[in-house]
């Protein structure tokens, strides 16, 4: 995405130097004024670091092919978004100076489409709001990093490639419209996005599992492994069936499942006059059959998931707690007898 | 990106030639920074028709590489970087702007096909031009450059430092490829079972020697500025030097030379 000189007109590129610069000098106070602002040499390995790191090619799964990280939401996770917004314009310097990977005058350009979005846009609207709000549990933690990992990385790198096509249309360079342009950009950079932000999610997990105190925005109690017992996660799946057979059960429709409809809730259209279906003598008919039957009313205490004789809603949420108690029974009946079997 | 060698090879190799001693690597470096960029802006400016025009702006890179014997080849090895992402822009021009500009014979030339090749002049041009002045500039030099211009401490302390540990850590880095591709000699890259502990590893650490570098830089009284060698006053020369090619770059600019010469001869 490293936007050459040739792609911007004169004013496209100092508006842009204009609103990197702004960014820079915000940046540059914020650190002077805050207590614990990164240490310049932790500034510069990190760049150089992620600089050295953008060379790995990682393999992508299934495909045969590789990619490589950009590093702009790794370098705000781990410095912050104003160091990392500086670190990643060194970087893009160096990439410019000494690799002509971009250019001098487009270097502003570049600043803001990788910089701005993936280490301040990113952070302060995406990274930030999900981890600081982590429950303090290391699953909790691992999981919101990994959204908000991925999820910076997609959006800024889409906002990234929009500036590109905005910055190249406004410099009135290329003939190409801008909806193809932008056609032309934003699918590819989905794909990379996604990439890059798997990759640099890897890398967090990773650092966050060895010395989470290096990530920024980790809730301080985030120490105690808070592993469930297994009291606990009875527990919960106790309560989880009772929301799901008390409380969901309210909300079953009253309307024929999928086959009952298909056999029988197109009567109007003639379906089951047409297949001389009945739903009450519906099914085969015999002696044995009609003993089943027979045996099934008699046992059934919650005939049709209520109770006899009655269309209330209680008595459907009942029925579904009920019966989730007995169905966990004979599961656990199951096991027990199933586990003496493997033992002899 | 290059790979690592490459990229070693081409830092190192920078580092040598910049150091090296001829007119231009005399020139103060904010008097050729300056340069640099007019002639960028200038070069940028010219209309996506003007390639005739453009041709003029090409004596500067080939003045200042022949002056300082930088070799051509090595600067135009470096447009394998942006001339991609070039190409897929202008490719569409002629697609797009068919009119037709002149006849060259009983070939028609699209308004397209001349503004695809400007601006792939636009880039080779710019491109040489950074590289003449990086190539001809000694790093430290470079941030004094910087700093006399009144680019913060900040910024131009963590270019210089990351200058310096890219270096390291590309070396460390290589030597971690190598010995992951020694054991998992099939594998085209990283595979995705260590995505995160071949990054998060050296991370890691590279925090861990942030922190000693940091005490070690205390304890030999840093305090937030780096002192750069080779940082004189901008004198007349320089001055005169910068006005001059300034100038050529304007006359350039609105007089089309190349017409001029042409027209010597129809």
């Amino acid at each position: 995405m490293h936007m050459s000189d040739a792609l911007v007109s004169p004013a496209v590129a100092v508006g842009m130097y204009a609103l990197s610069s702004a960014c820079a000098g915000t940046s540059i106070k914020k650190l002077s004024v805050s207590a614990d602002a990164p240490k310049l040499p932790t500034m510069a390995v990190s760049a150089a670091l992620v600089f050295a790191g953008q060379m790995v090619n990682y393999t992508i799964p299934g495909t045969g092919s590789s990619g490589h990280i950009c590093g702009g939401v790794l370098l705000a996770a781990l410095l912050g978004p104003y160091a990392g917004f500086l670190s990643l314009a060194a970087i893009l310097a160096i990439q410019c100076l000494f690799f002509a990977d971009g250019g001098i005058m487009a270097l502003g350009a570049n600043m803001w489409n990788m910089g701005f979005y993936s280490c301040v846009a990113a952070y302060f609207l995406i990274w930030r709001p999900i981890i600081a709000s982590a429950k303090g549990n290391p699953k909790n933690t691992r999981t919101r990093i990994i959204i908000a990992s991925i999820l910076s990385s997609v959006v800024s790198l889409q906002f990234g490639a929009f500036s590109v096509v905005l910055e190249t249309s406004l410099s009135g360079i290329t003939e190409l419209p801008f909806g193809a342009f932008v056609m032309l950009m934003q699918p590819i950079h989905l794909a990379i996005g996604l990439l890059e932000g798997v990759i640099t999610a890897s890398v967090l997990v990773f650092v966050y599992e060895s010395r989470k105190e290096l990530i920024k925005d980790i809730p301080e109690n985030d120490s105690k492994d808070q592993k469930r017992t297994f009291a606990q996660v009875i527990a919960i799946l106790a309560i989880l069936v009772l929301f799901t057979g008390g409380g969901l059960s309210l909300l079953a429709s009253s309307n024929p499942d999928g086959l009952e409809w298909s056999l029988f809730g197109n009567a109007e259209n003639g379906y089951a006059s047409n297949m001389s279906l009945d739903e009450d003598n519906f099914g085969v008919t015999g002696e044995l059959t009609q003993m089943a039957g027979v045996i099934q009313e008699r046992t059934a205490f919650l005939p049709d998931y209520g109770f006899k004789q009655s269309e209330s809603q209680a008595g459907t949420a009942i029925s579904g707690i009920i019966g989730s108690g007995i169905v966990a029974i004979a599961a656990v009946l199951l096991w027990i007898i199933c586990r003496r079997r493997i033992k002899k | 990106m290059p790979d690592f060698d490459s990229a070693i090879n081409e830092l190192r190799l920078l580092d040598d030639i910049s150091g090296k001693d001829s007119f231009i690597h005399r020139i103060h470096p904010v008097a050729k920074l300056i340069t640099t960029i007019i002639y960028i802006l200038i070069t940028m400016s010219f209309d996506k028709y003007s390639l005739s025009g453009l041709m003029a702006m090409f004596l500067y890179p080939i003045f200042v590489f022949s002056s300082s014997g930088l070799s051509m080849k090595n600067g135009l090895y470096k447009l394998r970087y942006v001339l991609p992402l070039i190409c897929l822009v202008g490719i569409f021009n002629p697609f797009f702007d068919k009119e037709s500009l002149f006849n060259i014979g009983m070939i028609s030339v699209s308004g397209g096909t001349m503004s695809m090749l400007t601006m792939v002049a636009k880039g080779v041009l710019c491109l040489l031009s950074s590289y003449a002045f990086v190539a001809t500039t000694a790093m430290d030099s470079c941030c004094a450059g910087l700093r006399r211009l009144g680019v913060p401490n900040l910024i131009v302390a963590l270019f210089l430092m990351t200058y310096r540990y890219v270096f390291v850590l590309i070396d460390e880095l290589s030597n971690m490829l190598i010995a992951y591709r020694l054991r998992a000699p099939e594998h085209k890259g990283i595979h995705i079972s260590a995505w995160g502990s071949f990054l998060g590893q050296l991370l890691i650490r590279s925090m861990d020697r942030a922190e000693e570098l940091y005490n070690s830089m205390e304890l030999r009284g840093f305090e937030g500025d780096f002192r750069y060698a080779g940082c004189r006053r901008l004198e007349r020369s320089d001055i005169l030097y910068m006005l001059i090619l300034i100038a050529t770059f304007v006359m350039a600019r609105y007089i089309n030379i190349a017409r001029v010469i042409g027209g010597l001869f129809v």
